[in-house]
């Protein structure tokens, strides 16, 4: 087949709408390696949209190539976790073996090996993405084999199986994690009636699992009383965009508890009367499509999906799954939803709010993975036992993706309400804690005097990410990660999130290299204020969180980095030097200079 | 149904009609809000945040923003405009305005902002980018150095029924304007001079080929009164 | 009462054209009114070639070698104010716009490549040479500033209004017309 003919396909099996340019863009790739300007004009053509605007969405996807990326492509999660377990140094390891630097493809072609942000493996890394495939547990020897591998250009099919397993590593489950028999939950709902299960889900009082805690029943109300214009619906879409930081329990309940969601989604479909449903799942989870896609198969052959839903007329709704391309900002949900229509995922401007102008412009829900697992056990157990659990003000169980220095990282169930330092002991933690960074990268970070602080949204808020950072660690460098992360994140479009990010990462890689002073600390704290109060989405807008908590909490961790009390360059002066010295072939005094003052 | 009714813009009463923005109310009041990517002609983008103000103590863009009956707003108090030229210095070290080689010196926004707000320094280190400069089409040349990606020619493109122009890319080093051609150059798109998008850009990216100091310094746009009164005398014209 | 204590100033020009000494100069006759407040150590004007300890330091030009960067150290030490003046000095101007080249790649097409080149000709190696900087810096880049006067070049009036604002004790405002970027 020619390229052409291979674009056609693809074209082909996704209707040619431009809606599902992700998935083109995607397929196309795994087709060819990598998005040729011939392919993108071939794609537009097909799609029926301007060039540029295929190029603007392939563009802005860091899963997406518009140049060459080899044919192996390596790409190294780079959170501070993945750090903590030694992902730099195996990168390097594997970079030395392969002869080649981070982020520049091979001379021959062959290979490109860089870093990428949290591929939701904190409990099982370091990991990476070979060819957008999950690896776990990575250590020296594996790397070594996989070099090998590579330069014996050995398919990807042949390599060892078990570098591609991913483990539950559940460590406490609740009533969430238990069995479910599918189709019960909704039976239940339906026996209930659309008027009362909506009211069954404001008697729980459940809140969205997401982070931002807004109550679910509110925001269903809100879609539900959105007028609907000619030939809309009303859309049901999940965020299983789990990106942030720390965070895989929706990687878990996705694998194993699959149903509750797809099952929440359909009680939500019932109660708003929405006929279609989106999956947005993030590109790291490309492994898990496959086994998605024949759960809804399977879901569909019970007629829990579908026309006429457990034999009610009327009541059709099915799922689609659509995979992301690498970007964290697509978690917001209006940039999600631009996503899912094909576009960069950029942040909407609100209002309107997706409620009443989401996908495509109609009414549209989104909610959190775990949110309508919540929603399926509230409709199988009812509203009173959902809320017996928990705080008056934070209902039900929660998922805590529990990572780094701790003995057992995984899945851990609790009421809301419960202490950090609960969590930890079950954990297992064995040095003292230093601090702990909940929520993620735009979280809350946490002393180890704080463990007796509550998890719930009367106290510590959190969509259930705890990194542990034990008394060796560094909590300065934890917080240039995070500044990294953000700078590489943002979407770009307002400017101080845009060009502030990255200046932030630049102070604190300067404080890191030693040549900060005490100004170039204020600065970052009138970045945070700057980048806080005006940035377009709450990326920008929490993207310093770290940085003024560890401020605040971990003040010396700076300050022992500070060599000056003068203001110095950011740069190496000496170093700035070095290409006159170099084509001048002088090495004399005064063809150095230094950067000690004077 | 254009009922008036009034809010309070830094202590002055100002008029609105159901479904205008603060900036464009405070605009015909003859009161100036700071902006960058707002152009009366084309729909609010929202990005550049020069026109963030404070509503009863919360952070909004102005361009964006209805007016509210009663709202108490802050606009050019002295956090406010603070906020504002740090804005205008990441937006300077972000790109290379190198305003002394630019034929839009003097009738440039972005310049005649930072007059106003009285930068007097880029403050930050400069991330010298280096963007593609496009000279390929005969009439009209693009200096992408200088764009401060506000998005208003995308949108003069779609005016004129083209996609000349598109927003595309992630982050500092990705977004950018993409063009309509394979090629990526200008004169493979459907690009024509009398484009509204050839008129548009606030800043020094879409030039006219040979024109060089076409007005002398002291009579250029923004020699002749600050952007203050220049943006609220075209409001109220 | 005694007349107040003359301010000591001191300029200098880095990588830049003496444009802005130029424009100073243009003060013209209320160059003699600034003589009754202030008197000049290191600069262009006195031919004063080392910088003592003065109340204010004047620098045009950007920072393109190394030789730039021990004269704006020595005036960083030994000014009590810092000033920099134009529009290389406080953006890098002109000679910034090298930076986005290789410098590698300049002096081997100035120095070796370029044609009409005489036979021989080659990279100048001569240590009394100070060697250029990989990339050129805006003077806050690499000490710390206090004041900054933009223009290509500032204007004499509005030099005339920064120095007498400073000299008085008032922080220097220009308003419409006297602030300037090119």
């Amino acid at each position: 087949m020619t390229e052409k003919d291979i674009i056609d396909t693809i074209l082909t099996k996704h209707g040619r709408e431009g809606t599902r340019l992700l998935q083109i863009l995607r397929e196309v790739q795994e087709a060819l390696g990598w998005l040729s300007p011939p392919a993108i004009t071939a794609i537009a053509r097909g799609i029926g949209w301007p060039r540029a605007k295929v190029e603007a969405t392939a563009a802005f996807y860091s899963f997406f190539h518009l140049r060459p990326r080899g044919k192996y492509c390596l790409l190294w999660s780079d959170n501070i976790i993945d750090r903590m377990q030694g992902s730099r140094e195996l990168m390097h390891r594997l970079c030395e073996k392969l002869w080649l630097e981070p982020g520049r493809l091979s001379e021959d072609g062959l290979v490109f090996v860089h870093t990428t942000s949290d591929i939701g493996m904190g409990d099982q890394g370091p990991a990476l993405l070979i060819n957008y495939r999950v690896a776990t547990a990575m250590t020296p020897e594996r790397v070594d084999a996989m070099a090998e591998l590579i330069r014996a250009q050995t398919p990807l099919a042949e390599w060892p199986a078990e570098w591609f397993a991913v483990a539950d590593n559940v460590r406490k489950a609740g009533p969430l994690l238990s069995s479910f028999t599918p189709g019960s939950a909704l039976r239940a709902a339906l026996a209930r009636g659309a008027e009362a299960q909506l009211a069954e889900i404001g008697a729980s009082r459940l809140r969205g699992r997401g982070g931002a805690g807004f109550p679910t029943q509110r925001k269903w109300q809100a879609c539900r009383e959105a007028p609907l214009k000619e030939g809309q619906t009303r859309i049901v879409i999940c965020n299983a965009d789990e990106g942030e930081p720390g965070t895989f329990k929706d990687r878990l309940l996705l694998t194993r508890y699959a149903d509750l969601v797809f099952e929440g989604m359909t009680i939500a479909a019932y109660v708003l009367g929405a006929r279609k449903g989106f999956l947005y799942l993030r590109g790291e989870y490309r492994y898990l499509l496959e086994a998605l896609d024949a759960k809804l198969d399977e879901r569909r052959r019970a007629g829990l999906l579908g026309h006429a839903i457990l034999g009610v007329a009327d009541f059709d709704f099915d799922i689609e799954i659509h995979l992301g391309a690498g970007a964290y900002v697509c978690g917001e949900e209006s940039a999600l939803i631009e996503s899912l229509e094909g576009k960069p995922g950029r942040p909407r401007v609100r209002p309107p709010f997706p409620v009443t102008h989401g996908y495509l412009e109609q009414p549209t829900i989104v909610n959190n993975v775990e949110t309508f697992a919540c929603v399926t056990r509230i409709a199988e157990h009812g509203a009173e036992w959902f809320a017996r659990l928990g705080t008056p003000q934070s209902t039900g169980t929660k998922l805590f993706s529990v990572s780094g220095d701790v003995v057992r990282p995984g899945i851990y169930e609790y009421p809301f309400g419960t202490t950090v330092a609960e969590v930890l002991e079950a954990a297992g933690v064995a040095q003292c804690v230093q601090g702990v960074q909940v929520s993620g990268a735009s979280g809350t970070t946490l002393t180890g005097d704080e463990l007796s602080r509550r998890l719930c949204f009367e106290d510590v808020p959190t969509a259930g990410a705890l990194m542990v950072f034990d008394c060796r660690r560094d909590m300065f460098e934890a917080a240039r990660n995070f500044a990294h992360f953000f700078a590489h994140e943002s979407c770009g479009f307002c400017t101080p999130c845009r060009v502030g990010t990255q200046v932030v990462a630049r102070l604190m890689d300067k404080l890191a290299a030693g040549h900060g002073s005490q100004y170039d600390i204020q600065e970052l704290s009138k970045l945070s204020r700057l980048m806080k109060n005006a940035s377009h989405c709450g990326l920008g807008q929490t993207a310093c969180n770290p940085i003024v908590d560890t401020l605040a909490k971990f003040r010396p961790a700076y300050e022992r980095r500070l060599m000056t009390l003068d203001f110095v360059p950011a740069f190496d002066l000496d170093a700035e030097l070095s290409q006159a010295r170099q084509m001048t072939r002088r090495d004399d005094e005064a063809a150095h200079l230094f950067t000690a003052q004077g | 149904m254009s009922e008036k009714t009034t809010f309070w813009l830094d202590g002055a009463e100002i008029p609105f009609t159901a479904g205008q923005t603060l900036l464009e109310a405070a605009r015909r009041a003859g009161h100036y809000i700071p902006h960058l990517c707002w152009h009366p002609d084309y729909k609010p983008h929202g990005s550049c945040k020069l026109c963030t103000v404070k509503v009863d103590g919360r952070f909004v863009s102005a361009c964006t923003t209805l007016a509210q009956a009663g709202a108490h707003v802050e606009n050019r108090t002295a956090e406010l405009d603070d906020m504002r030229r740090t804005l205008l210095q990441l937006l300077f070290v972000e790109g290379n305005h190198f305003c002394p080689s630019c034929e839009k010196s003097g009738q440039c926004l972005l310049q005649a902002t930072a007059y106003e707000l009285g930068m007097m320094s880029p403050h930050f280190d400069h991330f010298f980018p280096n963007r593609p400069v496009d000279a390929s089409h005969p009439e009209v040349m693009l200096d992408f150095n200088r764009c401060i990606l506000c998005s208003l020619c995308e949108q003069a493109a779609k005016r004129d029924g083209k996609f000349t122009f598109v927003m595309g890319g992630r982050g500092m080093r990705g977004r950018r304007v993409i063009l309509n051609s394979e090629s990526g150059r200008l004169a493979d798109t459907d690009f024509s001079s009398t484009d509204h998008a050839a008129h548009v850009c606030p800043v020094g990216v879409i030039l006219k080929k040979r024109v060089g100091f076409a007005v002398p310094y002291g009579q250029r746009r923004y020699d002749q009164a600050p952007v203050s009164l220049l943006d609220v005398a075209e409001a109220i014209k | 009462m005694n007349a107040p204590a003359k301010l000591r100033i001191a300029t200098a020009s880095l990588a830049g054209c003496f444009g802005c000494h130029m424009s100073f100069l243009d003060i013209d006759e209320r160059l003699l009114e600034l003589i009754d407040l202030v008197e000049f150590d290191r600069t262009p004007l006195t031919d004063i070639k080392t910088c003592h300890p003065c109340d204010l330091g004047l620098i045009e030009g950007g920072v393109c070698n190394a030789e730039n960067v021990h004269v704006l150290r020595t005036f960083r030490q030994n000014c009590k104010t810092l000033v920099a003046i134009g529009a290389c000095a406080v953006n890098g101007g002109l000679p910034a716009q090298r930076n986005h080249l290789d410098l590698r790649d300049i002096l081997e097409t100035i120095y070796e490549t370029e044609g009409g080149l005489a036979r021989g000709t080659h990279i100048p190696n001569d240590p009394e040479l100070p060697l250029p900087l990989n990339r050129v810096h805006p003077i806050h880049e690499i000490v710390k500033v206090d004041y900054f006067l933009p223009g290509c070049p500032p204007s004499a009036d509005a030099i005339w209004k920064f120095l007498t604002d400073l000299i008085a004790g008032r922080t220097p405002t220009l308003g419409h017309g006297l602030l300037r970027y090119d």
